[in-house]
């Protein structure tokens, strides 16, 4: 117990202020503080949602009103994702076949 | 869950926390419950980074004195004095009541609709800012800031600290339009010393005037962007390659819940006196709902409000001066970053004016006004409720928004099953 406590950071070692998340089934770290959109721009993903006519979205306003950069966050769809942080384990999903 | 407060604030911008600060001095000791929608105070233009005496005035939110609810949202005004509001995470909604109500909601970016503008990567200036701070990797993007206002100096500065490369800053207004504004500059040094600054960390970025995008094209996402140039009277247009166009050509006051409330509200501006007061009894509006006047102006009419709320009109009194003259301020800049009329031309016919409902400029031009294209194309009806496709059609078209209606962001049914409880 003691020994792993002591043990030295090793420079391969994530920041602890990161975060894992899950989007679209792969795994992705982000740095603490980063918005699930940003997260979705960050991993190159497409698309955070499709318009009425099938066209690919992400955000626009990056403040919570053009409701373009909505995906599905733990479960729950429509989430505004530039207004939500990562937490560890957050699962999100976009649409993946354009 | 009900909270009754003396002094309930909306809005923890500069305007919210200027009178939260203010009412919170009072020797009256009143209530202050200051709400935002965001998880961080300082609203859009401080995001995650308030000055230190609004990060303290929160740090000493813990009781009844001062209570500050993040990633709240107001949902709809309540008969009898009451805010419908619920909390990100609660599935519980609030009923938030006062004595005085400080509405400090700030604005938003005016988006105006060109071909493309609906691709993935193309994003407000403020937006692209946000994101920024909000964790958006720009390393090594080539991000094009376009629009127009000092906004696209400041957003350019800050993506390019962040690793961005700028390949042109385009401002719509004219050469001579901005000449003009920086000779009226020496009115207030401290205004010119930053825009020498915010020049100075423009070295090599080229600032073009008389310019604006046409187009944003690419497959899937952005690719590239067309600009034109007006010069002697001819036009001409150029390709550049982007990866992001950061694009504002404004902003748009946020009136909706003061036009929920009843407060008039005339040429998309909540209507105030001298003293920010509305048209309805204890409701007070400060900053950019009453008129687009920027950061000096909202810390000024945030005190005016706290103060006149928490019984210190006097010290009130002694601020209309400053609030003139933050106001005098902001006309010369509004005058001199007006739209010009091409930049509201830009849409062809199969270009997408509502983004919720995918409604073209093809489509709305049958209809004669706001209530129309809602009706017939649902133009307007969709999540954001108009506050992108509201602004921008007044602009296109000339349509006047009509009445806003509850709720104002979407919300699951339980809530509103929930809101007489």
């Amino acid at each position: 117990m003691l020994g792993s406590m002591q043990r030295a950071p090793t420079p391969s070692q994530p920041d602890v202020r990161d975060v894992s998340i899950v989007l679209n089934g792969r795994r992705v770290s982000v740095s603490f503080g980063t918005s699930v959109a940003a997260a979705i721009w960050n991993a190159g993903v497409a698309a955070s949602r499709l318009s009425v006519r099938g066209e690919p979205r992400t955000a626009l306003c990056g403040m919570g009103i053009c409701h373009e950069c909505r995906a599905t966050i733990n479960g729950v769809p429509h989430e505004r994702t530039c207004m939500v942080d990562c937490t560890a384990e957050m699962n999100i999903t976009t649409p993946t076949t354009l | 869950m009900h909270i009754h407060s003396d002094i309930l604030i909306i809005g923890a911008g500069p305007a919210g926390l200027a009178a939260a600060r203010a009412a919170s001095q009072s020797p009256d000791k009143p209530t202050v419950t200051l709400v935002d929608e965001n998880g961080q105070v300082g609203g859009q233009i401080w995001r995650r980074s308030a000055p230190p005496w609004a990060q303290e005035l929160v740090g000493s939110a813990k009781d009844d004195r001062l209570r500050l609810l993040s990633g709240t949202s107001v949902v709809e005004p309540l008969k009898g004095g009451a805010l419908l509001a619920v909390t990100q995470g609660q599935p519980n909604p609030l009923r938030l009541s006062y004595r005085w109500l400080i509405l400090a909601v700030g604005a938003r970016e005016l988006f105006l609709p060109f071909p493309g503008w609906t691709l993935p990567g193309v994003m407000g200036a403020g937006g692209a800012q946000a994101m920024c701070k909000a964790g958006m990797d720009v390393r090594g993007k080539k991000i094009i800031v376009a629009g127009t206002g000092p906004l696209l100096l400041a957003v350019a500065v800050y993506l390019k600290q962040h690793g961005a490369v700028i390949p042109a800053i385009v401002e719509q207004t004219s050469s001579a339009n901005i000449r003009k504004f920086a000779m009226s500059l020496w009115r207030t040094p401290a205004k010119l010393a930053q825009g020498v600054k915010l020049r100075a960390s423009l070295l090599g970025v080229p600032y073009w005037t008389d310019a604006w995008p046409t187009r944003a094209a690419g497959a899937g996402s952005l690719q590239s962007v067309t600009i034109a140039r007006a010069s002697r009277g001819m036009v001409q247009d150029r390709t550049l390659d982007a990866d992001l166009l950061a694009c504002g050509f404004g902003l748009v006051p946020n009136t909706q819940l003061a036009a929920l409330i009843g407060c008039e509200i005339k040429g998309g501006r909540v209507v105030v006196d001298d003293l920010q007061h509305t048209t309805m009894g204890e409701i007070l509006c400060a900053g950019e709902p009453t008129g687009i006047g920027g950061v000096e102006t909202a810390l000024i009419e945030g005190e005016i409000a706290g103060l006149v709320a928490s019984n210190q009109k006097d010290a009130a009194m002694r601020l209309r001066k400053s609030r003139l003259d933050a106001r005098a301020f902001a006309a010369r800049l509004n005058a001199a970053f007006a739209l010009r009329s091409e930049v509201k031309k830009l849409a062809q016919d199969d270009t997408i004016m509502c983004r919720c409902e995918d409604a073209t400029l093809g489509q709305l031009r049958r209809y004669t006004s706001w209530r129309d294209a809602k009706l017939q194309a649902r133009c307007g009806m969709g999540p954001c409720q108009g506050r992108v496709c509201g602004p921008l059609l007044r602009e296109v078209l000339g349509f006047e928004p009509t009445d806003a209606r509850p709720p104002i962001s979407p919300v699951p049914l339980g809530v509103l099953a929930q809101r007489h409880e």
